[in-house]
């Protein structure tokens, strides 16, 4: 196979990380709506930690992402 | 495709070129920036502190409640220990909040999205808490790697995680405020070229996307400054209160 088409694989192989980022924004989302829904007086103090996952959430996806373009840029 | 979306990020040089042993200190549009955010931020705070009223102006208003933010998210995650380090801590906050913020005007370089300059954030603070936590305790810092309540068994196993996730707090933190960043920049980019690319008969539908993702970009930006400053006092949380 030639470089460049290895590259081009290799670099869509790793940006299948934003799957789990997907995934896990979503699981902090809806499981804190469902605990607003619960207890909505409880709601606005845990509204931090909310923005807390969700940036750590991203953040494991887009490691993927850095993964992708170093290998299409970097190399 | 117009222009290469990655081109925003080159550095390059403004006016002569330094040179100090063979390290290149040359003025580029990356210090430029960086000190525009300092002049920015300094007066911005001078204007704020400047006339003390007892009604605030909105000016004073801003600056207060940045101060409030800081000082509450420190005691929130610190501890009353962590009052010392107040000053730090602002101002990493605010500088990383002003880089971000002013990455987001058009034509603007944004600093933080370069490794570089986050991986220095990251390691100072690093190297500090650790200098910070043994200061403290002593050699019963070490601690740290042995957490409360694991098996015998289990805990040279537990130990050799611990050690290599406190390794990685350097480059975990400086890659997720440079990964958020560049990812965005270059997200904003790529859809402003297929706008040139789809022209007046399609063009609209990724413009009003990318109006819609610069919101989401300014509020990462804030959200990044923010996670920054709050693992900083986490990590900081650590090195003063050994709870382990």
């Amino acid at each position: 196979m030639e470089l460049e088409a290895a590259k081009m694989i290799g670099a869509g192989l790793a940006a299948i990380a934003l799957a789990g980022a997907g995934v896990g924004i979503g699981l902090i989302f809806g499981n804190y709506l469902s605990g607003a829904m619960r207890n909505p007086s409880a709601a606005q103090k845990q509204f931090p930690n909310l923005l807390l996952g969700f940036a750590l959430a991203e953040a494991t996806g887009l490691f993927g992402l850095v993964v992708a373009l170093i290998i299409l840029f970097a190399f | 495709m117009a222009t290469n979306p990655m081109h925003q990020f080159n550095v390059h040089k403004i006016g002569p070129e330094i040179k100090i042993g063979g390290i290149d200190l040359s003025f580029t549009n990356a210090s430029l920036f960086m000190l525009f955010s300092a002049i920015l931020i300094l007066l911005f705070l001078l204007f704020g502190t400047k006339e003390k009223k007892i009604v605030p102006g909105k000016i004073q208003l801003i600056s207060e409640m940045l101060y409030g933010f800081v000082a509450k998210m420190i005691s929130d995650t610190a501890g009353k220990k962590a009052k010392p380090y107040f000053p730090f801590i602002f101002s990493l906050f605010i500088f990383i909040l002003f880089c971000n913020m002013i990455g987001m005007l058009p034509y603007s370089f944004t600093v933080t999205s370069h490794i570089i300059v986050t991986l220095a954030f990251a390691v100072f603070i690093f190297v500090g808490v650790t200098i910070l936590g043994f200061a403290i305790h002593g050699f019963k810092y070490l601690k740290i790697f042995v957490p409360s309540g694991v098996p015998i068994v289990l805990l040279p196993i537990i130990m050799i995680i611990e050690i290599i996730s406190y390794l990685s707090r350097p480059i975990s933190l400086s890659v997720r405020l440079f990964a958020n960043m560049m990812a965005g920049h270059t997200m904003l980019k790529v859809f402003g070229g297929f706008v040139i690319s789809l022209g007046l008969v399609a063009g609209w539908l990724p413009l009003t996307f990318s109006i819609a993702l610069t919101g989401l970009e300014i509020l990462v930006a804030f959200l990044q400054a923010y996670v920054f400053a709050i693992l900083t006092c986490i990590y900081l949380n650590d090195a003063l209160n050994l709870h382990h």
